[in-house]
């Protein structure tokens, strides 16, 4: 008889099994067998949070950063419900997680019992899918499962909720072989005949855009350099989404920046104007086609995703493409050198007059900023700490609100998963923990938060993990003392009524780092900024680093609301014209 | 919508609403109603009724069937959505006038009355193929299987026969000839 295993083994040897070597997680009276048998598997190491949302952002940012799946071991109770944040964000992002969870024993389940909760019942519209294990024999079949729904398609968030009785009982474990065949789920329904008809599309049109998203990064490093091929073939401009930053270089000429609500100017202009739209990997989210009536009135679409239920989902598209992005691209590219070798050539002279509009858009300089010699200007500090760090290996995260869309517009990145933030949920309190598990992820590496002081100190305990675990991450904190985007919708919207987004009692954040045990740095005026920053960079421990900027300043350019593409507000002298009124107000 | 000013998307020209049969086969394990349900709760989606029954014992399937409404492009939706939960292995749609489908509703009703009233009631019943599953000298429970429009006409009718009580399932459906759906 082969040899039994406990549940509690059973979950370590499936993690084995999955090539896992990092999980995140807090203990508790639920998870305790599993727990116990952590000593017994050298190969995993467990970085310990201090919540279990940050648990959760640690293992979304691990994920987002390496590519492989980020796991994460909460309790029962209120370590599930504070792990439910960080699964919607990693839901709404595509973001690989495999969150375990204790439950109570299952002869206690439905009695109200002490930290009881209905965890797959609160996790089933946040998770792709998920799993309650009431019988130990199918413990590692689930948990195989679950690493394969998580990372296959379109990836996402699972959970599995094993009771504790469940953790205790022994059976068999038999190694596991991965299943090529994916539940008749398969992925790539594209047909060679949807290639051509793109490529025809391609050839015809004189206005074409490239708009690429998230699903490029999560396709892997190389769908990035396909699509560095393509763009480079077609000498078509290409505009990226929040998410897909880092696919292709930010400071090539062919790259017209961010678009959407604070996209550039010739971004946006571009995807108003153009005949012919090529969707990679991005959703239509709302934030990017701003009026949806208004919406690129004269182009034809073309959707390349994964997920067949995100096309037509917002905008309705002439040609959709249901595939992995690498392998769409792929395809492009070996048909275009068949059928057309000359492509580039031919080309050229067909969009010349496109790339003239683009230029005129692209003088407007929208990312501009009226800077000072006497406060920071937010903009000014993200341009330095790219300047200084643009010749590392740096991995930027960030929390949700004005610092996010500064960094999104002044930081270039020129690869793929170096740039990880909260765009579809919009986590405040996301990129302290995200930078924890980007930081485990690649030891050695440069891994800053660009944040904002309200948003940071939504997680700030995490400090204590990044301390504890020598991870020396730098939390670059653009200090306005307001909660800074809400602060700008209400001076827009709500006729500077600035109710509650001002904290009065913010903590001295010098002090704050000292108490956690790392190094606080402050600056406060522009021409100590540098050697700040160097001197953060030069620091190999945890920083927090308090860049006080100017308090007022607001983010554009900015499609305001109610409005489309082509009337961007650039920035103060352009508001006057385009007040937002009535109706506007009530739908931001 | 005059002028319509938003950064959100703003709710469109609403389509046409249809109302379609979405038929989807499940495994038939804990909660998986639940996710289907939720799917459409969560998402905003209506249903009208909804029938559920496990279809295979060995394989452990269950078929669902849901009555909802929604313009061609929810309807659309709908399916993709249910498509991607994981104990969905397919998922049919037919719109409620397709003639090559069969729809139906089973209802059961007690009717409390004296004889005549009892005879007039089942005779008001005599196209729809009535099977009396109870009697006794005050009452009488009636199955009938027929389409919704139907079962509401006829206890729109037998309310003032004695009709005291009504149950209804949700509808099922089924192809016409020999074809099976894949």
């Amino acid at each position: 008889m082969s040899k039994l295993y406990s549940g509690a083994q059973i979950v370590f040897k499936c993690l084995e099994d999955q090539g896992v070597d990092v999980i995140f997680g807090y203990p508790g009276g639920a998870v305790l067998p599993i727990y116990d048998e952590l000593k017994n598997f050298n190969s995993i190491k467990h970085i310990l949070g201090r919540h279990e949302q940050g648990v959760g952002h640690a293992a979304e940012g691990y994920a987002r950063s390496s590519g492989k799946p980020g796991v994460l071991l909460v309790t029962s109770g209120p370590g599930a419900t504070n792990a439910v944040t960080a699964l919607t964000d990693a839901y709404m992002d595509s973001v690989p997680l495999v969150c375990i969870s204790g439950q109570v024993p299952t002869h206690l389940i439905g009695t109200d019992a002490f930290q009881e909760a209905d965890t797959t019942g609160i996790t089933r519209p946040c998770t792709k899918h998920n799993w309650l294990v009431k019988d130990v024999k199918d413990l590692a079949k689930v948990i195989h499962k679950a690493f394969e729904v998580a990372t296959t398609g379109r990836p996402g968030p699972v959970l599995v909720d094993i009771p504790k009785d469940i953790q205790f009982q022994k059976t068999n474990y038999t190694k596991y072989k991965k299943n090529k065949k994916l539940n008749g789920k398969s992925f790539n329904k594209f047909t060679q005949n949807d290639i051509n008809q793109l490529i025809k599309l391609m050839d015809k049109a004189s206005k074409p855009i490239f708009y690429t998203g998230g699903g490029v990064i999560n396709s892997g490093p190389r769908a990035s350099e396909l699509l560095r091929q393509l763009v480079t073939a077609t000498g078509f401009p290409i505009t990226s989404t929040l998410q897909g930053l880092g696919a292709y270089p930010g400071d090539d000429n062919q790259f017209l920046g961010m678009l959407g609500m604070h996209g550039s100017y010739e971004a946006n202009n571009a995807m108003h104007d153009c005949d012919l739209m090529i969707n990679i990997g991005a959703r239509f989210d709302d934030r990017i086609t701003g009026k949806i009536d208004e919406f690129s009135p004269k182009s034809k679409k073309v959707h390349i995703d994964i997920d067949p239920s995100s096309i037509n989902k917002n905008v309705k598209v002439d040609l959709p493409i249901v595939g992995d992005v690498t392998q769409v691209i792929s395809s492009t590219i070996k048909t275009i050198k068949k059928i057309k070798p000359n492509f580039t050539k031919s080309n050229k002279q067909k969009i010349s007059n496109w790339w003239e509009k683009i230029q005129k858009w692209r003088s407007v300089k929208s990312f501009n900023f009226v800077n000072s010699t006497e406060t920071i200007k937010p903009q000014y500090a993200v341009q330095r700490l790219y300047e200084l760090t643009k010749n590392k290996e740096t991995y930027i995260t960030t929390e949700v609100g004005q610092h996010q869309m500064w960094a999104a517009q002044h930081y270039k990145f020129n690869k793929p998963n170096r740039w990880m933030t909260s765009g579809g949920l919009g986590t405040m309190g996301y990129g302290l923990p995200a930078a924890v598990g980007v930081q485990v992820a690649n030891p050695n590496k440069l891994v800053i938060d660009i944040a904002g002081e309200a948003s940071v100190l939504m997680t700030i305990q995490e400090m204590s993990t990044a301390v504890q675990y020598s991870l020396p991450i730098k939390i670059f904190i653009l200090n306005n003392e307001y909660m800074g985007m809400v602060r700008q919708w209400q001076e827009l919207l709500h006729d500077k009524n600035y109710s509650e987004s001002y904290t009065a009692a913010l903590p001295d954040f010098v002090k704050l780092a000292e108490a956690y045990g790392c190094v606080g740095i402050r600056a406060t005026k522009p021409d100590e900024l540098d050697d700040k920053i160097i001197e953060m960079l030069n620091t190999d421990r945890p920083v927090i680093f308090d860049c006080l900027v100017d308090k007022e300043e607001n983010c554009f350019p900015m499609i305001p609301s109610g409005k489309p593409h082509n009337q961007m507000l650039l920035g103060p002298n352009d508001q006057k014209e385009n007040k937002i009124t009535g109706k506007g107000k009530t739908l931001v | 919508m005059a002028n319509p000013k938003s950064a959100y998307s703003i709710p469109g020209k609403l389509g046409k609403l249809d109302t379609h049969i979405i038929v989807v086969w499940v495994d038939n394990e804990a909660g998986v109603l639940a996710r289907v349900v939720g799917l459409f709760s969560g998402r905003g989606y209506n249903i009208e009724s909804l029938a559920v029954a496990e279809i295979d014992s060995k394989l452990n399937i269950s078929r669902i069937t849901i009555v909802t409404t929604g313009t061609p492009q929810v309807i659309e939706q709908i399916k993709l959505q249910l498509k991607k939960l994981v104990p969905v292995h397919k998922v049919a749609d037919f719109k409620r006038d397709d003639k090559k489908v069969i729809f139906k509703e089973m209802a059961l009703m007690k009717i409390v009355g004296n004889n005549s009233k009892r005879q007039k009631a089942l005779k008001a019943c005599k196209k729809y193929n009535a099977i009396i599953l109870d009697k006794t000298n005050k009452s009488v429970v009636i199955q009938i299987t027929a389409l919704r429009r139907d079962i509401d006409l006829i206890a729109k009718n037998l309310r003032k026969l004695g009709l005291v009580s009504l149950s209804r399932t949700g509808a099922v459906a089924m192809t016409r000839g020999a074809e099976v759906f894949k």
